[in-house]
């Protein structure tokens, strides 16, 4: 029976693999063709999109991608990590029953909402006191940060939570104060845990689409700076895929091959660095 | 330490405020349909939308979720096999949902037949939250100490037993955690909706019919410009959903917990 | 526990009973025209309130996705506000359901009021990149588009643009509402819009001197303008006559002209 069970939570495992592969699959077919037939550097380094002359560089949108994730990150973790910290040990009870509920509560707020809030709100402040368009880069990773920030919070707060009363009380016994004991013994301990937010977050920051599109312009060229107006992966394949046909529909799902490689870099190199500090 | 959090506290009255200051809701918009392009009567027939698709894609990703998790914490020893299954997950919760939403539509809406509706809504959405409950399922059920299962599996039971009775309520908690965000983004996604679940306006009364979710309702009236009112009043209506999701999932956790310390 | 347990078999009975009941076969889908989407729902609302038994989808997607939803037949009717139909659409029916005009919107604050079709190309191409050079403030021009694939981008490049292409720099938002926020928050953003959306928060240009309201689209002083068509495939099943007949109808294009749009007839 025993066993029955293991087989069965086995198959239950590999489901997630599976559709992944599914997905794969579906993607790499549309997609390998224009990579060929375009050559994969003209395809990844190429500075121009113009689909409807055939040209399908994607370099601008790979930039898009990598400053808005980053800016979100940058903004989102030390946020998100000293937040839950605080939650999971400073705050009274009663504050962190409702404040928890609350940042879950974020969470459920659509991206749409996010987007067009930031169109009406941000973009117009940003404008008025630091230039450019508005719609921007740094636009996009402030939105960006607080849609993650539920995630980290959340499951940082967890992981927090769970170490063993035993650590904490070792350290305050052996006479560090409780910012020390923070620091050094329970953030090291619970890393496992708040990086695995982090990677959902960030994994949720690469994929976010209708929020980035709202608010961070679209333009198809490199930005020069933060508050330039960019186009990402994700935003790419929205905006176009609903009319595009032939060579320029095969380059949108190359761009989905991008993305899927771009999301397995990043993850490798966040576990990497998560278990080097040993 | 305490700056930071109250600049998280700022972060959140904000929401708050910029999401309860456009309620323009009456009893009549939570119980009528959608009238006039979505400028008068209510959103009844998104509000049933929305809890259906939950639903759908909740009762598929949750048992797998788990179930996954159970399988990668408590039944292997790291491997290759573990590896490999692990790099999937990870790799899936990186997947951006406009792909979801292609995948959905290929698999789903066109070479299943199910066409625009909310089943390929559901099995989508399921897809796309599966890796949010398994990492956070696993986390927790990680946490707990080995102590429990010693003692469980000291006492002769199998290993499922031992999982069920002694890990499983512990880790409770966590896995909840995890169940709640994958609700919380099953609501709120919009674009793996509107490829695969369509927008219909109609009250669905099948789940092979297509229907539109309160997030899709608030991005076509917001987008389309046709009724900032009624956007906002949308997304208050979804906010306080998922508040009163959020709220009955906590009071179960508190009753589970206060059981677990009688125990 | 038990509880839980009753929560999760209630739910599920909830779902039985949904999944049990196959949807109507006599659904007619449309898709296509995001610009047009609101107006066929308003449309469907008032036929399906004498239809009881029909049942009509209105999906969007773009103009682009109308005419390929037609062709593949996932949509019985496609919908497109396109000025010129691509060449694959030949093969299917096109009917002039209704007429819509764009106009070229700027902050309120922007003193421009008029632009020459010349000036509008090359502002949109570029060319001319600040606003002084039109007698406005000196502030280097924003544009705003729609993407490639809406009906609307596409009129405006075969009216307006000429077959010249975007200005490099150009910003773009996926619809006409978005477009508004944004010209509508940005004094120095130039954007384009359906007619029917202008509203106190954006103001028209005129173009060559003619106003952009309906009567002069009616007039026919006023250039841009694109017609919404209809596609369906040569073989018409008759609910989708019958709603396609409706939409013809006195009824239905009065209630069109009450939303903005432009009756055909």
């Amino acid at each position: 029976m025993d066993r029955f069970i293991s087989k069965l939570l086995l198959l239950a495992a590999c489901s997630s693999t599976a559709i992944l592969a599914l997905i794969a699959l579906f993607i790499f077919k549309e997609g390998v063709p224009i990579m060929a037939k375009c050559g994969l550097t003209h395809f990844l380094f190429g500075r121009v999109w113009a689909p409807l002359d055939g040209q399908f560089g994607i370099f601008p949108f790979i930039i898009g991608s990598l400053c808005v994730t980053f800016g979100s990150l940058f903004m989102g973790v030390p946020l998100g990590v000293s937040c839950a910290v605080y939650l999971a040990e400073f705050a009274p009870k009663k504050w962190v029953n409702v404040l928890k509920p609350a940042i879950e509560l974020l969470a459920g707020i659509p991206s749409v909402v996010y987007g067009f809030l930031g169109v009406m709100w941000l973009a117009p402040i940003i404008r008025d006191h630091l230039g450019g368009p508005g719609l921007s880069i740094l636009a996009a990773s402030c939105v960006l940060a607080i849609m993650i920030l539920p995630t980290i919070v959340g499951v940082s707060i967890d992981a927090i939570n769970a170490i063993p009363k035993n650590y904490k009380e070792g350290s305050l016994a052996l006479g560090a104060t409780e910012w020390q004991t923070t620091w050094r013994v329970l953030l090291p301990a619970a890393r496992s845990g708040i990086v695995a937010g982090v990677i959902l977050g960030m994994g949720r920051a690469v994929g976010e689409t209708m929020a980035v599109i709202m608010i961070s312009g679209n333009a198809t060229t490199i930005p020069h700076s933060i508050l330039d107006s960019v186009r990402t992966l994700t935003a790419n394949i929205a905006i176009e895929m609903g009319y595009a046909v032939g060579d320029h529909r095969e380059a949108l799902f190359a761009t989905g091959i991008v993305l899927f490689f771009f999301i397995m870099i990043l993850n490798t190199a966040a576990l990497k660095f998560a278990r080097r500090k040993f | 330490m305490s700056t930071t959090s109250a600049v998280c506290a700022l972060v959140f009255v904000i929401g708050f405020v910029l999401a309860g200051g456009f309620s323009h809701i009456s009893w009549g918009f939570l119980t009528e349909p959608i009238l006039d392009m979505g400028r008068e009567g209510g959103i009844l027939p998104a509000i049933v939308g929305t809890l259906l698709m939950v639903m759908v894609a909740v009762g598929i990703a949750a048992p797998l979720g788990i179930a996954s998790a159970i399988y990668l914490s408590e039944y292997t020893v790291e491997g290759k096999l573990t590896q490999a299954i692990r790099f999937g997950i990870n790799c899936l919760a990186g997947v951006p949902s406009i792909i979801f939403g292609l995948f959905g539509f290929i698999l789903f809406v066109v070479m299943l037949g199910f066409g625009w509706s909310i089943l390929s809504g559901g099995l989508s959405l399921a897809a796309m939250i599966l890796p949010t409950i398994i990492r956070t399922a696993e986390e927790a059920l990680r946490s707990v100490p080995s102590s429990y299962r010693d003692v469980a599996a000291s006492l002769g039971g199998t290993r499922w037993q031992v999982v069920t009775r002694s890990v499983l309520p512990y880790a409770l908690p966590g896995i909840l955690t995890g169940v709640i965000l994958g609700i919380g983004r099953s609501i709120e996604e919009t674009a793996v909706v509107i490829f695969t679940a369509g927008s219909a306006v109609q009250m669905p009364t099948s789940l092979f019919d297509s229907a539109r979710t309160m997030s899709v309702h608030f991005y076509i009236l917001a987008r389309e410009g046709i009724s900032n009112d009624n956007a906002y009043a949308t997304a208050a209506v979804l906010i306080c959903t998922i508040l009163v999701i959020n709220i009955t999932a906590y009071s179960l956790m508190h009753r589970l917990m206060r059981g677990r310390k009688t125990a | 526990m038990k509880r839980i347990l009753l929560l999760a078999c209630a739910a599920l009975l909830t779902l039985n009973m949904y999944a049990c009941s196959r949807s109507s076969s006599r659904t007619i889908t449309l898709a296509g025209s995001t610009a047009f989407q609101p107006f066929a729902e308003k449309l469907a609302e008032h036929y399906m309130q004498s239809n009881g038994s029909q049942r009509i989808n209105v999906q969007g997607g773009g103009s682009a996705v109308g005419v390929q939803s037609a062709l593949s037949g996932s949509a019985q009717i496609g919908m497109a506000d396109l000025l010129k139909l691509p060449k694959e659409a030949l093969v299917l029916d096109a009917t002039v359901v209704a007429r819509d005009g764009i106009a070229i919107v700027v902050n309120p604050a922007n003193v421009v009021s008029d632009l020459t079709n010349e000036q509008a190309r090359d502002v949109f191409s570029g060319k001319i990149s600040n606003w002084k050079e039109l007698g406005g403030a000196d502030a280097s021009i924003r544009v705003i588009s729609r993407e490639d694939g809406s009906g609307t981008r596409r009129s405006f490049d075969t009216l307006v643009m000429d077959d010249e292409k975007l200005a490099k720099n150009a910003l773009f938002q996926n619809s006409n509402g978005t477009i508004r926020e944004a010209v509508a928050s940005d004094p120095d953003s130039i954007g384009y819009i359906s007619i029917s959306l202008v509203d106190k928060r954006v103001r028209s240009v005129s173009y060559n001197g003619v106003d952009a309201n309906n009567g002069n689209v009616k007039k026919g002083s006023y250039k841009l303008a694109r017609p919404i068509y209809f596609l369906t495939k040569k073989e018409l099943s008759p609910d989708s006559k019958k709603f396609l007949d409706y939409v013809l109808s006195k009824e239905a294009q009065d209630t069109l002209e009450k939303e903005g749009l432009i009756a055909v007839k």
